[in-house]
């Protein structure tokens, strides 16, 4: 795995834990969170709409400081739109927003000075080299060089790009442009961090780099927002989530609660072919908790996935391949909506 | 956190600020941005910019001008037809300077680099990315101005030392082009748009009394002429060059101050309408 440089780790830590200690006064001490932390994020039947397109509709939810919330849900669920109106750069509709104590329509530079932001879409300054990026960057929330300098090494040294320095931005991987727009959103220590849909695109290796390093800022108590239609990244980072669909929210609650909620403890797959799925569906009655008969497949939710499966070849059924797994957010997503997440 | 709270902050100044969310009084990020970017980018298109005048000068004044001869300057005094054209083709290159650096520059960062939305994501507001870069299109509009004006100094096109003062008239000249330019570049999405602007700028530079004076039209193109921009660009630079003013002059200015004022306004509001929206 990724080499521990825990040099930058450390010294990020100590920061933010600073960062915390000193929260705002403007902060109102609201809880009724498991944990005893103020809100940094408060959203009220948050609603935008596009013309005849509701892309946010009526949404309402809290987060504490330092937790990892995730926002869960197919594209076009309204995850983006909701960053946006969180960072400010995009106006509700209807509804109330409360960032840090500031309304960030109304605030929107005193609340993006404490946001870091990695867009979908990577948006380096291409004609800057890599560490020039973190610098200018910097300069445009009015910081001083004489700390940009060493806070560009330091994060350089997080994102493990302190070799390509000088180097030019397109001779990058994509991986590696993925940790610098983070090293760049980190640029201003922010207490909140807004990650839209941080891993799409990159390949395994890349992505578990990445997880690591966004793990790491949340052990340093960064607040973490981040979208993703990936369950097993939500599973990864998210303390919470909430699962949207076309702008709604379908369910809310910690990964492993929800699958508790919504889902049996293990799944059986089934495959007997394209053709002969939704028959063998009416035979498969009766096993398991429930069933689920996809086009490609067919899902038994049981708590015993091998004890279903001996049900099923009892019965004389032999499918073309079977597999036994764990219940996942997607099995959530698929009861709460009736389609899987990726389509 | 210490820098955050330390006074440095640029939100610590934008909570007095006048214009609410547009403003941070943090352009000159923007500006360091683009010199940091210049540092790294190829001269040479910088160069050419500042040779196109020079070759016009070259064929038109002094190859044309041998068989034109002399003709009547902005005083009524008699002068060489380059020295009558060299201050129209410095008034076109501060157009044309700051109209590359805020329409085709500015429409690249827009829809292609991204660039204005990574900026609107930090502290930076609307008119500071607009102050930022209409004052780097200005800063290239000043180095090609001192350049070309020495090059007729050395052409001894130069019969006054007012003629000094071309170059912060330049400036203006360009001030006025790039605030409008990018109000009106945000307005584009396609490559095709963009071409209207040169559509616009060739007839403008032809006929602006660039290269004889503008008594040869009948009333109306002159009344049509004169409602244009660049006409009062030349105008201007030409009584500056010679050093004869007339109550014109002040016309002249004026008309810059309000293109300038009307394109800020401009600029802000769009790029507020397109990335705060």
């Amino acid at each position: 795995m990724a080499s521990h440089k825990s040099v930058g780790a450390t010294s990020l830590l100590r920061v933010h834990n600073e960062a915390i200690r000193s929260a705002t006064p403007t902060e109102s001490p609201q809880s009724g969170f498991d944990m005893n932390r103020p809100l940094v994020i408060s959203a009220r039947n948050l609603t935008k709409a596009y013309g005849d397109l509701t892309a946010v509709d009526n949404i309402s939810f809290d987060v504490p400081a330092g937790e990892s919330f995730g926002l869960l849900g197919p594209n076009g669920a309204g995850k983006s739109t909701t960053m946006k109106m969180i960072g400010g750069v995009s106006q509700r509709t209807s509804g109330t927003l409360n960032i840090m104590g500031l309304d960030p329509e109304s605030h929107g530079p005193e609340v993006r000075a404490h946001l870091g932001v990695v867009p979908q879409q990577d948006n380096l300054d291409e004609e800057l080299k890599v560490r020039e990026n973190l610098i200018v960057y910097g300069r445009y929330f009015g910081l001083p060089l004489s700390y940009l300098r060493p806070k560009a090494d330091e994060l350089l040294e997080f994102a493990q790009l302190t070799d390509k320095a000088n180097s030019k931005v397109d001779a990058l991987s994509g991986g590696m442009k993925r940790r610098l727009t983070i090293a760049r959103s980190l640029i201003n220590e922010p207490r909140i961090l807004l990650l839209d849909e941080p891993t799409t695109g990159l390949d395994p290796q890349a992505r578990h780099i990445l997880w690591d390093r966004l793990f790491r800022l949340k052990e340093s108590g960064v607040t973490l927002i981040l979208t993703t239609h990936y369950m097993d990244e939500a599973e990864q980072l998210c303390d919470r989530l909430i699962v949207v669909d076309k702008g709604r929210i379908m369910a809310e609650g910690s990964p492993a609660a929800l699958i508790r909620e919504h889902s049996s403890r293990e799944v059986l797959e089934l495959r007997f072919g394209s053709e002969r799925n939704a028959t063998i569906g009416v035979e498969l009655q009766g096993i398991g908790e429930r069933l689920e008969t996809l086009p490609d497949r067919v899902l038994v939710y049981a708590h015993d996935g091998e004890a279903a499966l001996e049900q099923v070849t009892a019965r004389g059924l032999h499918p073309l391949t079977s597999l036994v797994r764990r219940s996942s957010l997607e099995d959530v997503f698929l009861r709460l909506t009736g389609r899987s997440l990726v389509d | 956190m210490s820098v955050l709270t330390g006074g440095h902050s640029a939100t610590d100044l934008a909570r007095e600020r006048k214009f609410g969310s547009l403003y941070s009084r943090n352009a000159k990020a923007v500006v360091g941005r683009g010199l940091t970017a210049a540092k790294s980018s190829t001269w040479l298109v910088m160069v050419s910019g500042f040779f196109e005048p020079v070759l016009f000068l070259l064929a038109m004044g002094v190859g044309m001008g041998s068989i034109v001869g002399t003709v009547q300057g902005p005083g009524g005094e008699e002068i060489s037809y380059a020295a009558y054209i060299a201050p129209a083709l410095l008034a076109v290159s501060a157009m044309n300077g700051a109209i590359y650096d805020s329409t085709w520059n500015v429409f690249f960062k827009m829809n292609f680099a991204k660039l204005y939305q990574g900026m609107l994501y930090t502290s930076l507001g609307p008119l500071d990315v607009a102050i930022g870069e209409i004052f780097l299109a200005l800063l290239r509009g000043l180095l090609y101005a001192t350049g070309f004006t020495a090059v007729m100094g050395v052409m001894g096109l130069l019969t006054s030392w007012w003629a000094i003062l071309v170059i912060p008239a330049s400036v203006l000249i360009a001030f006025g082009f790039a605030s409008f330019g990018m109000g009106i570049t945000s307005f584009m999405k396609t490559f095709q748009q963009m071409d209207w602007i040169n559509f616009f700028l060739l007839p403008m530079f032809l006929f602006s009394a660039t290269f004889y004076p503008l008594s040869v039209y009948p009333q109306v193109i002159q009344w049509f002429i004169q409602a244009m921009p660049l006409w009062h660009g030349v105008e201007l630079l030409r009584q500056i060059s010679v050093g004869s003013f007339s109550p014109a002059t002040a016309i002249h200015v004026g008309y810059y101050l309000v293109m300038i004022a009307l394109g800020i306004m401009l600029t802000t509001a769009r790029l507020r309408q397109l990335f705060l929206k």
